[in-house]
């Protein structure tokens, strides 16, 4: 990595020669720093700031000590951790077959994993409003099969966000290990093969490991993004199912609780930078 | 084939041995058994046809080295032998049992790839153990034969290393442990050396020789290195085009081409196009398009007026006073002079018309010839080599 950005900075002067000298990389950095700091950073320092407004840590102790908080932070985890593992026993086997197939299916491949990509994810979770529905699609197919006598709750409880936010996430765990995948040299899996080892000692012992930096990269992903989800779990969930998001949403909004939903981000934000430090962790211990 | 009995004794062929009469030769050392035999394998990709008709004896304890320039299908027979693809036709016999739809895991065949395809997550010792691993073998019979390879190969003390660690000459060896460690019947070689410096290479090559026969393997070996081959093999393989070229010893394939393509292939040499003028059991008589007319000695005969091409080593022809005489003389001038370290080349513009490239050990006490420099040289009748041109 380091080395690669090392080369980018050797290169982007010779483009702009305004850039070139030292200070080039400083000065390429320097508008989205400003940007970043006044309309980004500032503003949720600002926020920040509000949850030990009186030099009290009276918001966190009901944050952290409140049994129904609590419980939501639970809730949340629980999600999380769900859609993070279904999304990568979905996410593997498509990146396994998009990074074998022949350039035009893994072209039609990537076509139909972005396009719900480039959809507006508002416009996404009432689709999937319509097709989870007590009269939705899938429950007069199921019905109308014969599978089901009744229909199927799948909306405004936890399997319908879960089926939400894992259509949402997919791409994220599905590229960084697509990426991988095309970096296991095929020469390695033929070697594996050739020294005596069944298809699933080869998986196993040669092409899992290879590609865990993308497993790891992928999860980090789903997962921190699933901790802050919000409106997936707010539509889909209906008032019934409530994240952390939703839960300071609801702080802000209904209750003007400025202080406490400060309290609440701050904890979200906690939890999101360990996951990412922990995992980012394993991935430099697995990749160095 | 009657210099292949001789060869399977396993001991390494000189030109003249190879003329020995096949029955003496089979009376005293029993000829070894075929290890590995190719039967008619033929294998296309779509339209385009990589193998047409490969027939191979590999016999036991032998390296055979296949030899071809890229795209005449040496690697797709590798892995025909490898079990990495599978012929349309034919069949792979390892040890008298037919391997041809076998797994590769069942063929218990070692195997050095070419860019060595080391597990780069799993430090020495676990690549080297994998194979032993994979056959459930007890730890401690793991670590010992781990050990003993690793030593075998000069890298004791370089278990726990990764193979990013380690230079390219050390990676080689450990493929090289890695594929023997298990104890194969067979070894394949993919163009093993090609990523190392001409020193390293060079060593390597001995090496492997040294190891193969201390082991007592047999290896099948694929290289485009012509002296790599040379210097490595009991027998050569000369692949072009899908097909076999000419089997036989190094110094059979080097001395007696079969045709142009392996005369031109390996080694150098001069070849000339020309029709046979005269043919006698004792000499053919051909003559160039320029007129020149040369004597071949030794060559099978041929009818009037066939196409040949006439082979001569650059190192065969001697410098002629005036009043020398020779099978051959032709006189010409100096085009071009190329040191090569013990030897000079020099390239003739020969008097009939045509060129030739002589080598000729480089000498202290006499001053190399100058460009445009006169000459006579000569050769006798038996250093010229005749194949049919097509």
């Amino acid at each position: 990595m380091g080395e690669r950005r090392a080369k980018a900075v050797e290169r982007a002067p010779r483009r702009i020669p305004v850039l070139r000298g030292e200070h080039g990389p400083v000065l390429v950095g320097l508008l989205p720093l400003i940007f970043l700091g006044f309309l980004f950073l500032l503003p949720v320092a600002r926020l920040l700031m509000l949850s030990v407004e009186g030099g009290t840590l009276v918001h966190f102790q009901k944050a952290l000590f409140g049994e129904l908080y609590v419980r939501v932070f639970y809730d949340t985890f629980k999600i999380a951790i769900t859609v993070t593992l279904l999304s990568l026993l979905l996410a593997y086997p498509v990146a396994y077959v998009l990074s074998t197939a022949s350039p035009q299916w893994a072209l039609i491949g990537f076509v139909f994993l972005m396009l719900p990509f480039w959809t507006s994810i508002l416009v996404r979770t009432y689709a999937w409003m319509i097709l989870l529905g007590r009269n939705g699609v899938l429950n007069q197919i199921l019905m109308g099969l014969g599978l089901v006598s009744e229909p199927v709750h799948l909306l405004y409880n936890v399997p319908g966000v879960l089926i939400g936010m894992v259509h949402v996430l997919l791409p994220y765990m599905v590229f960084p290990i697509y990426s991988a995948m095309l970096r296991v040299d095929r020469d390695l899996l033929l070697a594996a093969e050739g020294l005596g080892g069944s298809s699933l000692s080869v998986f196993w012992r040669v092409f899992l490991p290879l590609t865990l930096p993308g497993v790891i990269a992928g999860t980090a992903l789903v997962f921190i993004l699933s901790l802050g989800f919000y409106i997936t779990p707010a539509l889909l969930g209906g008032g019934r199912v409530i994240m952390i998001a939703v839960l300071i949403e609801q702080q802000v909004r209904q209750f003007l609780e400025w202080g406490f939903a400060s309290a609440l981000s701050i904890i979200l934000l906690s939890f999101a930078l360990l996951a990412f430090f922990v995992l980012n962790r394993t991935a430099w211990r697995k990749t160095a | 084939m009657g210099q292949v009995n001789v060869a399977a004794t396993g001991v390494d062929v000189a030109g003249g041995s190879a003329e020995a009469p096949q029955e003496r030769t089979e009376l005293r050392v029993p000829a070894a058994p075929i290890l590995l035999a190719l039967k008619g394998i033929a294998k296309a990709y779509g339209p385009v046809s990589a193998l047409a008709g490969i027939d191979l004896k590999v016999f036991d304890g032998q390296i055979v080295t296949i030899l071809g320039p890229s795209g005449s299908g040496k690697t797709t027979l590798l892995k025909v032998v490898a079990g990495f693809e599978t012929p349309d036709k034919g069949d792979v016999e390892l040890a008298g049992r037919v391997i041809t739809n076998a797994t590769p895991a069942s063929r218990g065949i070692g195997m050095v790839f070419q860019n060595y395809a080391l597990f780069p997550h799993m430090r020495v010792a676990e690549n080297i153990a994998f194979p032993l691993q994979m056959r459930r073998l007890a730890r401690s019979e793991i670590r010992d034969r781990v050990g003993r390879a690793l030593s075998l190969v000069g890298l004791a003390g370089y278990e726990d290393r990764y193979p990013r660690q380690l230079s390219g000459g050390q990676q080689q060896r450990v493929a090289l442990a890695r594929a023997i460690v298990f104890e194969p019947p067979l070894l394949l070689l993919d163009e093993p050396f090609g990523a190392l410096d001409r020193k390293l290479r060079e060593y390597m090559q001995l090496e492997v020789k040294r190891l193969q026969r201390r082991l007592g393997i047999t290896a099948l070996f694929v290289t485009h290195d012509q002296e790599e081959a040379l210097v490595l093999s009991d027998r050569i393989a000369v692949m072009n085009g899908g097909s076999i070229e000419q089997i036989g010893s190094p110094a059979d394939v080097y001395g007696r081409p079969a045709n142009r393509f392996v005369a031109d292939f390996i080694g150098e040499s001069n070849i000339y196009r020309g029709k046979v003028a005269a043919s006698s059991p004792e000499a053919l008589t051909v003559t160039l398009a320029s007129g020149q007319t040369f004597v071949a000695r030794g060559a099978s005969p041929r009818p009037i007026g066939a196409e040949v091409g006439l082979v001569l080593r650059p190192q065969a022809p001697t410098r002629l006073t005036d009043r020398d005489g020779a099978d051959n003389v032709a006189a010409g001038c100096i085009e071009d002079v190329v040191y090569v370290g013990d030897a000079i080349k020099y390239a003739i513009r020969l008097d009939g018309g045509g060129q030739m490239v002589v080598r000729w050990p480089f000498d202290r006490n006499q001053t190399p010839l100058n460009v445009g420099e006169t000459l006579r040289i000569g050769w006798a009748g038996d250093l010229l080599h005749v194949v049919d041109w097509t």
